[in-house]
């Protein structure tokens, strides 16, 4: 059957499709809401919705397709489309336009489609009853173009035109309900802090530029990914400023201390969007991005040790944080940071396959967790605080299931998606000797089966909240229901690709990946040594898992005697740190100050507005004076000067 | 004593300011338009002045075009001067001040 | 030497009625004295030698173009204007640029052209017959000539709409 769609479309055209179609489905939807706006006809959910599923999944299915093939590719594993045409240049270099698709792409590009349709599916019921239906899809749609280019592009320009893309995006969706103006501050915030990354990435880009300039010939695409890992030998000297800069990007877009601040406040869009944009795909860019340019970075180990304790550091704090957020959605927001840094933590470490498959649980199961928030609040009417909820695995039986499943995942209980990378990713800390960073980590993880293990005690077990919503709507919209089970099956045998030998597993997803990255930059260590962590690590988490039930499911009593007792913790952790309050008090309020009296009272006002454009006008006027003296409207003036003037020219000639 | 090109040219000059003094003096419409005619006289006396001393009778040729002239501008002239004087009952310049800037 | 004379007398009396004109207060007057100056004029170019030119000067200026004045300046029944010395004088600004330009003709012609008087030119013996700037009228330049007929043509339509009362 493949031979015969070859036949009729070739591989670089079917890969030119791949964001072509979300970008089709995203004018058609944009155009049918303008065209909505402006007229009485409005489009059917029926219809907006059909175009917005079938995009993605038309997609998917070529993402599968070109998968099957390139599995079957003896030598590369990879398919490209080769420069399709020349963006800009320069006399010595070019800028070609190209897609990719190799082992790292692939695997990006099916988790994006893949999970990208199911909560497109989702969101057909979720969104069913809000006016702008299809604005929704268009942006939804929109998203997925600009992250199928980020991920297939090939030159880091191209990824750089995603990255922006995926952030505009996400601006237009956390503001998507915008009259609401908290939430369209929550998306400013987001562009803003996304800016700052994107200043350090944009920079990064221009290092390499720089010194990959010398070695071209006229017509090199020297900003393509292959051709930076051909000539990584010259970047050596600028290696570390450059992926310092670069992975400044990463902090933006993929939410790491210094610039998560923008994530838990980005919860305040449409619960699918948190899911696909803000748990299972954008975020992990920066991820993506490093993993890329993985040889530019093995150049730099300061920057793979700053990247490693940034990475433990945000997976630490950010699961501290999530331990007392009351907001369902809060918690997964900041569980998401807190696996970022895990994934972070296994690229510093130099495990760039374990992070990637990481990423791609991690897409399972916290796309899961953040459909099920959403399930449970659209059956509480959009009440979003865990107080109020309590006893609801009654009233919402597959959501139950299906959250369940994902908190297990996420815990990193065997033989859940989450076990077996999460597993790997501490195997490797411990392995290539960071035993600090282990440390933090393993505790990071234990935090993160408690604080998920609370949010399930509190919203599924124990009584109702007299004072939340009296009625639960029951769950019985298929659309919803569907990604839910599928991102559930998902998130139980996701994580079996990549079961390690010493489980006597096969590790396909490493072998597969093998190819991209350097080989381990430390010595394996023991098989024995590995499968005991790996039980070790379990037994960690449910441990955890059993205390956080224990106090919130069973003797909720206990776990407000424990807040009461470290109350001054309990505070700091409520106020998450001050980080927000210290960030307004440096960075906002005199960047504020000298906006508002600085550029605004004297540049502006004074010095553009009353000397340059009030002075220019006073001159006007002042000629226009002159001017309107000289028009008396007496015809022996005018002679006069008609005289005076023919008198200056004659003696002037004949002079 | 000779008689040259230059008393010619003097006389000229005299008239020239003289019609000048007129225009920029006189506030009469018509008398402002005589002064025109002195000053075109005076271009007059020299074109035939110059063309008595310099062998050619193209300078007489043009005084009579400048004569043409002089009547195609009287015939204007003095139509916009009654059609002024029906205006303004009065053909004196200072009344008209509808150019005011 | 009696065309010298000639010369004198007629320049002084053209000057002097030129001046009369500008500085006469009835219209009527001014038109007078400005039928005087062409008279002279026409005078100094017999001098001239340009007999067809001061013919043309006595018939087209003295008789039809000041006819025309004299018939618009009764048509209006003009008052005569009241001319004060400081009316005759303008302002400031146009005594100090009359003065200041007539110095410059004078110097001009005092001072720059002092050797142009003494040396002299030699008039030649040319005239100026109906004949000789006939024949040039209407060979050299016969088409000017011709667009003259048409600048009259415009110049008469141009008039009678302008002097017409204007159409309800």
């Amino acid at each position: 059957m493949i031979e015969q769609l070859l036949q009729h479309i070739s591989i670089p055209t079917l890969m030119c499709l791949i964001p072509l179609l979300p970008l089709l489905g995203a004018i058609a939807n944009g155009k049918m809401y303008l065209f909505s706006t402006r007229s009485q006809w409005k489009p059917s959910h029926a219809l907006s919705g059909t175009i917005a599923v079938v995009m993605p999944l038309i997609s998917f299915l070529i993402v599968a397709v070109l998968f099957y093939i390139a599995m079957g590719l003896e030598d590369s594993h990879s398919v490209s489309t080769g420069p399709l045409f020349t963006w800009f240049g320069g006399t010595q270099w070019a800028v070609t336009i190209g897609l990719k698709l190799d082992q790292l792409s692939l695997i990006m590009a099916l988790v994006v489609t893949g999970v990208g349709s199911l909560i497109h599916l989702y969101s057909v019921g979720y969104m069913s009853h809000d006016d702008g239906f299809a604005k929704y899809f268009a942006y939804l749609n929109l998203f997925l173009f600009f992250m199928l280019l980020l991920i297939l592009g090939d030159s880091l320009p191209l990824m750089f035109v995603g990255w922006e893309g995926v952030g505009l995006c996400s601006y237009l969706l956390i503001g998507f309900w915008f009259t609401d103006i908290e939430k369209a501050k929550a998306g400013k915030k987001a562009f803003i802090v996304n800016r700052i990354g994107d200043f350090g990435f944009v920079l990064g880009i221009f290092f390499i530029w720089q010194a990959l300039q010398p070695t071209a010939q006229p017509g090199d695409a020297i900003l393509s990914f292959s051709y930076i890992s051909t000539h990584a030998a010259f970047l050596a000297p600028v290696a570390t400023a450059a992926t310092l800069l670069l992975f400044l990007g990463a902090t933006g877009k993929s939410a790491q201390i210094p610039l998560y601040v923008w994530l838990p406040d980005a919860m305040a869009g449409p619960t699918p969007v948190s899911a696909l944009i803000h748990a299972a795909t954008m975020v992990t860019a920066g991820i993506y991005m490093v993993a890329r340019l993985n040889f530019l970075f093995v150049l730099a180990p300061t920057t793979l040790n700053v990247i490693a304790i940034v990475g433990c550091a945000t997976a630490f704090f950010a699961a501290t944080m999530g331990l007392v957020q009351d907001d369902i959605k809060k918690v997964l927001a900041y569980s998401t940071v807190s696996q970022l840094g895990f994934m972070f933590l296994a690229l510093g470490v130099g495990a760039f396959s374990v992070a990637i498959f990481h990423v791609m649980t991690h897409a399972f199961f916290k796309a899961l967790l953040f459909l099920g928030s959403g399930s449970v609040i659209h059956a509480m009417d959009g009440e979003q605080r865990l107080s109020m909820y309590g006893g609801l695995r009654k009233h919402l039986p597959v959501t139950f299931t299906t959250f369940l499943i994902g908190t297990l995942a996420i815990a990193g209980i065997w033989p859940f998606a989450g076990f077996f990378s999460k597993d790997a990713i501490l195997w490797h800390v411990y392995s290539s000797g960071h035993f600090w960073l282990w440390l933090i980590a393993t505790l990071a993880a234990g935090l993160t089966a408690f604080y998920m293990f609370r949010l399930v005690g509190l919203a599924f077990f124990g009584k109702r909240n007299p004072a939340g919503p009296h009625h639960v709507h029951p769950e019985n919209s298929v659309t919803m229901l569907l990604p839910l089970v599928v991102l559930a099956v998902l998130s139980i045998i996701g994580g079996w690709v990549g079961v390690p030998h010493a489980m006597g597993g096969h590790d396909h997803i490493m072998t597969w990946l093998a190819p991209l990255f350097p080989t381990a930059l430390h010595e394996a260590g023991n098989e024995s040594t590995e499968l005991f962590m790996g039980l070790g690590s379990m037994t960690w988490g449910a441990i955890w898992a059993i205390i956080a039930w224990i106090l919130y499911s069973q003797h909720r009593g206990w776990a407000d005697q424990m807040a009461a007792r470290f109350k001054r913790c309990y505070t700091l952790l409520v106020n998450l740190y001050y980080v927000d309050q210290i960030y307004d008090a440096v960075v906002v309020q005199p960047l504020l100050w000298f906006s508002r009296s600085v550029l605004w009272q004297t540049v502006d006002a004074v010095l553009i507005d009353k000397i340059l454009v009030g002075g220019s006008a006073r001159i006007a006027r002042l000629f226009g004076r002159v001017g309107t003296a000289m028009e008396t409207g007496l015809v022996p003036h005018y002679v006069f000067l008609l005289v005076l003037g023919s008198v200056v020219v004659l003696g002037w000639m004949i002079l | 004593m000779e008689i040259t090109v230059h008393h010619y040219i003097v006389i000229s000059c005299l008239l020239f300011i003289i019609g000048i003094f007129g225009v920029l003096t006189r506030r009469n419409l018509l008398i402002i338009l005589m002064s025109v005619e002195l000053m075109l006289s005076a271009a007059n006396l020299a074109l035939v002045a110059f063309s008595r001393f310099s062998s050619h009778l193209d300078g007489q040729v043009a005084v009579l075009f400048v004569f043409i002239i002089a009547a195609a501008e009287a015939a204007v002239g003095l139509g916009i001067v009654i059609a002024a004087f029906r205006h303004t009952s009065g053909v004196r310049v200072t009344s008209w001040k509808e150019l005011k800037g | 030497m009696i065309e010298a004379y000639l010369f004198y007398f007629f320049a002084v009396t053209t000057v002097l009625l030129a001046v009369t004109v500008v500085v006469q207060p009835n219209p009527i007057g001014a038109a007078v004295s400005l039928v005087g100056t062409f008279f002279s004029l026409a005078a100094l170019f017999v001098l001239l030698h340009a007999h067809f030119v001061a013919i043309m000067q006595i018939i087209l200026y003295a008789g039809a173009i000041m006819v025309l004045f004299i018939f618009v300046i009764m048509l209006l029944n003009l008052e005569p204007e009241k001319v004060k010395l400081r009316t005759i004088a303008g302002n400031r600004l146009v005594q100090g640029s009359a003065a200041l330009y007539l110095a410059g003709v004078i110097a001009l012609a005092f001072f720059g052209w002092r050797q142009f008087f003494t040396q002299g030119v030699v008039a030649n013996e040319m005239e100026g017959t109906i004949e000789a700037v006939g024949k040039l009228l209407l060979t050299d330049y016969l088409v000017p000539f011709e667009m003259t007929s048409v600048l009259l043509l415009v110049a008469i339509i141009g008039a009678v709409i302008l002097a017409r009362k204007p159409v309800e």
